[in-house]
């Protein structure tokens, strides 16, 4: 019966209105009282049915909920042949509930997106050999899958056979299809755009990144920070309070209707629910850019952020150096660049990888006579000639005049942070490439709207010289930058901000060897394409790293913590003003009371909801 | 010790919260301190010794209060 009623409770809000309305047309259209009195009754008697079940029950685990004042300020209005007041009463109560249910969904509606991409089911290979549809809970590591086109993987593993493009977007947040083929790693809940895969299960369920990634949002959606964790126990006690208010009321005015009045326009309504919808509507806006904000805390310090740290390499950098300016001198080049690529390939130096990326498709020619002059470079000879590849001491060893446009060339390319490497053929200077670890494409900008977003120290640390360090902080237009610094120096650099000056940092690095910095700052972003490690040490994690995303966080979070002052602020003002009323004024009474709690709680769901639609301009 | 997830039907009022927060903490064998009742994932988690109840019971108990279980999930700890 009691689950019966709840059930119900659509159905019952719908016809408990529609006899508010007979009531009313009869009494004011017909002058009927009669039957405006009994359609009334039945209207707060049907009403209040399953407010009185919920409030019955929430007595048995002992708490005094809202639906218990209800309940008692109802069924006081009935005792003072109030029908009027007590039929709209629980009519409002139950219509806001319905539309509370529905606006309450759409702010949730982000987050359920990412968590039913979640697999179910998987083809899984039997003892017979053959492949049968199981719960994606019944794979284990190791066992053998089939994902045909269209479906999607079902765990974490790797390509035992078969060829296939992937969509990898509920991981990396990138749409383009990556092509699989034997021993390639498959993560579960990408989807396999077209051709059939068999692959190997190497992680299942929560261990999977997608698994991971699922829990971390669901945790946050629901996690607390100090203030509402404090609203928390304040409503705890808050609503039992407001019950004492109403008896003492009663006992020493004698006055039932104004002891009623008082439950209703106490209910702690919008408080208790306007920081949850904040929090859900701002972490799910988050999760369908890519980024995933760890929980309530990390939106509230990350609103009030001070500084940001950068790591250099890999960070503000592509992290591998690549040939940023060349100069060529003479006539010959094409054959030049021959030669030099012929040397370039028979080296392990880091700088000979990006010499000959840059180079590209060239014939090489026999490389002779090689010698590597330690602090120098190589010297050797191709086709009978004598070549020379090195700093600028190599080329003055070597004997080479350098003109006055190449030395103006060789210290401009130094100023910008550049490795050079000079190529000589035959005493004579031919090409001059500047090599260095470039700055990623966009990174400028982002780093601008992160200013304009009010982040006051945009400060660079690395383990690089100063003035490779110097190169790229005047290019980005960074408050502070500082070179040769061990992990050590860096943590204990941060340390300071937070302790001497007071300040709230974040720190951007790669995961791996910035570990102590990323834990010591407020905020923890880790870069690294390793997704694990990013996901676990992260307090902020961007979605296949991706440094564009950083100025959307900072301004998602700054409007979450801002949208949830709105909705505090709106819930006590409403309370407030409710209560003041009621001593001061002479037109509230509970109908009244109970339309502008429900109307603010709505109010506060709907605020929240902006959130979902929240763009960086 | 085993580890229990219970997936509601949506919650919409915080006081459901903590009704069933109470109602599951109040029955014998779960771990008071680890009952954790998620608001905006609807699910309940808790620890809870397997020699006294099973998770059944707790199902039973939230069903009671008016709540819908979609379905639970147990691990051990």
């Amino acid at each position: 019966m009691q689950r019966f009623v709840l059930r119900k409770k659509n159905l019952i809000t719908l016809v408990s209105g529609i006899l508010i309305v007979i009531g009313f047309t009869s009494a004011l259209g017909f002058k009927n009282e009669t039957v405006a009195i009994w359609a009334l009754v039945i209207a707060s008697a049907l009403g209040v049915a399953p407010i009185a079940i919920q409030a019955y029950q929430a007595l048995k685990v002992k708490v005094v909920s809202i639906d218990v004042l209800v309940t008692i300020a109802v069924t006081g209005a009935f005792f003072i042949r109030n029908f009027e007041e007590s039929a709209i009463v629980t009519f409002l109560f139950l219509f806001g509930a319905f539309l509370e249910q529905r606006t309450l969904n759409k702010t949730r509606s982000a987050i359920k997106e990412l968590t039913e991409m979640a697999p179910e089911s998987a083809l899984k290979q039997m003892a017979n050999g053959e492949f049968e549809e199981v719960e994606v809970d019944e794979v284990d590591v190791g066992d053998v899958l089939l994902v045909k086109t269209g479906a999607k993987i079902p765990v974490d593993g790797t390509v035992l056979s078969g060829e296939g493009s992937i969509n990898e977007a509920s991981i990396t947040g990138e749409s383009l299809p990556v092509s699989k083929e034997k021993g390639s790693t498959v993560f579960a809940g990408t989807i396999l755009d077209n051709g059939t895969l068999q692959i190997v299960a190497d992680r299942v369920g929560e261990d999977t990144t997608f698994g991971k990634i699922i829990e971390l949002v669901e945790e946050a959606q629901d996690s607390k920070s100090e203030a509402e964790r404090f609203i928390d126990r304040f409503a705890k006690y808050y609503t039992p309070a407001v019950l004492l208010l109403g008896i003492l009321v009663w006992v020493f005015s004698r006055n039932l209707e104004l002891a009623i009045t008082i439950l209703v326009l106490g209910c702690p309504g919008a408080l208790v629910i306007g920081v949850p919808v904040s929090n859900v509507a701002g972490i799910g806006n988050g999760a369908r850019h890519g980024i995933l904000l760890k929980g309530s805390e990390v939106i509230g310090d990350f609103s009030r952020l001070d500084t940001m740290v950068f790591d250099k390499t890999g960070t503000l950098t592509a992290g591998n150096p690549s040939v940023a300016e060349k100069e060529y001198y003479g006539d010959n080049i094409n054959e030049a660049l021959g030669y030099l690529a012929s040397i370039e390939r028979e080296s392990d130096h880091p700088l000979a990888k990006a010499i000959l990326e840059e180079i590209g498709e060239v014939t090489f020619s026999p490389v002779e006579n090689t010698e590597v002059i330690k602090g120098g470079g190589i010297a050797a000879s191709v086709n009978e000639h004598r070549i020379a590849v090195g700093n600028v001491a190599l080329m003055e060893r070597a004997g080479v005049e350098l003109s006055e446009q190449a030395k103006a060339d060789i210290a401009r390319l130094e100023r910008n942070g550049n490795s050079l490497v000079l190529t000589s053929i035959d005493g004579e200077l031919k090409i001059l490439m500047g090599i260095r670890d470039q700055i990623r494409p966009g990174v400028k900008e982002d780093l601008l709207r992160l200013k304009r977003l009010g982040v006051r120290n945009l400060v660079m640390l690395s383990g690089d010289n100063q003035g490779t360090v110097d190169a790229v902080s005047r290019e980005l237009g960074l408050t502070e930058a500082h070179g040769n610094m061990l992990p050590e120096d860096k943590s204990a650099y941060i340390k300071k901000l937070i302790e001497e000056e007071k300040q709230i940092v974040a720190f951007v690095g790669d995961g791996v060897n910035d570990s102590p910095s990323l834990a010591l700052a407020h905020i923890g972003i880790a870069m690294g394409s390793g997704t694990d490690v990013a996901i676990e040490t992260s307090d902020v994690v961007l979605m296949n790293s991706d440094f564009s995303r950083l100025p959307h966080a900072l301004g998602l979070t700054k409007a979450t913590a801002r949208n949830m002052k709105q909705n505090i602020s709106i819930a006590v003002g409403v309370v407030l003003f409710l209560l003041a009323s009621v001593f001061l004024s002479e037109w509230m009474n509970m109908s009244i009371g109970m339309l502008v709690h429900e109307a603010s709680i709505l109010v506060v769901i709907l605020n929240g909801m902006r959130l979902l639609r929240y763009k960086l301009r | 010790m085993q580890k229990a997830t219970i997936q509601l039907g949506t919650l919409t009022c915080p006081s459901c919260a903590q009704k069933i927060e109470n109602a599951t903490k109040s029955l014998n064998g779960v771990d008071k301190e680890s009952v954790q009742v998620l608001f905006n994932a609807s699910k309940v988690k808790f620890d809870f010794d397997s020699e006294k109840l099973s998770v059944e019971d707790v199902e039973k108990a939230i069903a009671a209060l008016g709540y819908d279980v979609k379905k639970s999930q147990v691990k051990p700890k």
